[in-house]
């Protein structure tokens, strides 16, 4: 499999996946609604 | 507190120095750099352009971290707070690692593999070629944990409803 990382693209994309994750994480987890 | 928004100003500054030359480096250096040694021309860059650009990067890394650090201390989010991802501090926390992370990139694995690529400190030919690859994805890796960074440090305090 290619690395996502050697292509700039690729880099961008991976950042937009992280940051999905990681707000869905806060909201569920984190933060007391 | 007049110090807090002197500190936030600079904290903002400082990031915008940082992430804007790793930016530099990630979507204009390195494919300049390979298009240029592919016509013999890139001993300028690697020179005089490259240096440069890391001595302002690795210093703005440090000051966007302290003047950060100093924001979280003193605005009564509180630093441990915000690394221990507790309550109002969670979303802000979450940035303050990502940024750390990135910090710790900065100083422990791209300026130290970069000083072999540049010829700063002596190495032979195989370990620059491994210092260059480790520099590169550790950048690219950077690059990557910036658009959460980013969001995290400006989702939270400016009235968006975003949690």
């Amino acid at each position: 499999m290619k690395m996502p990382l050697d292509s700039i693209w690729g880099t961008i994309i991976s950042g937009l996946v992280l940051t999905v994750i990681l707000y869905v994480f806060v909201v569920n987890f984190l933060v007391a609604k | 507190m007049p110090d807090l928004i002197i500190d936030r100003w600079l904290h903002v500054l400082a990031g915008i120095a940082w992430i804007g030359l790793l930016y530099y480096f990630n979507f204009v250096q390195a494919p300049g750099v390979a298009a240029a040694k592919a016509d013999g021309t890139a001993g300028g860059i690697t020179k005089h352009i490259a240096p440069r650009a890391l001595l302002w990067f690795r210093w703005a890394a440090v000051a966007t971290w302290v003047t950060g650090a100093y924001y979280l201390e003193r605005s009564g989010l509180g630093l441990g707070n915000a690394f221990l991802l507790k309550g109002a501090a969670a979303p802000i926390g979450i940035g303050a690692w990502l940024g750390t992370i990135m910090f710790l990139n900065v100083w422990l694995l791209i300026w130290p593999n970069q000083k072999k690529v540049l010829g700063i400190v002596p190495a032979d030919d195989a370990a620059k070629a491994k210092a260059a690859r480790v520099a590169f994805l550790t950048s690219r890796t950077n690059t990557m944990l910036s658009i959460p960074m980013v969001f995290f440090m400006v989702a939270g305090p400016h009235g968006l409803p975003t949690f």
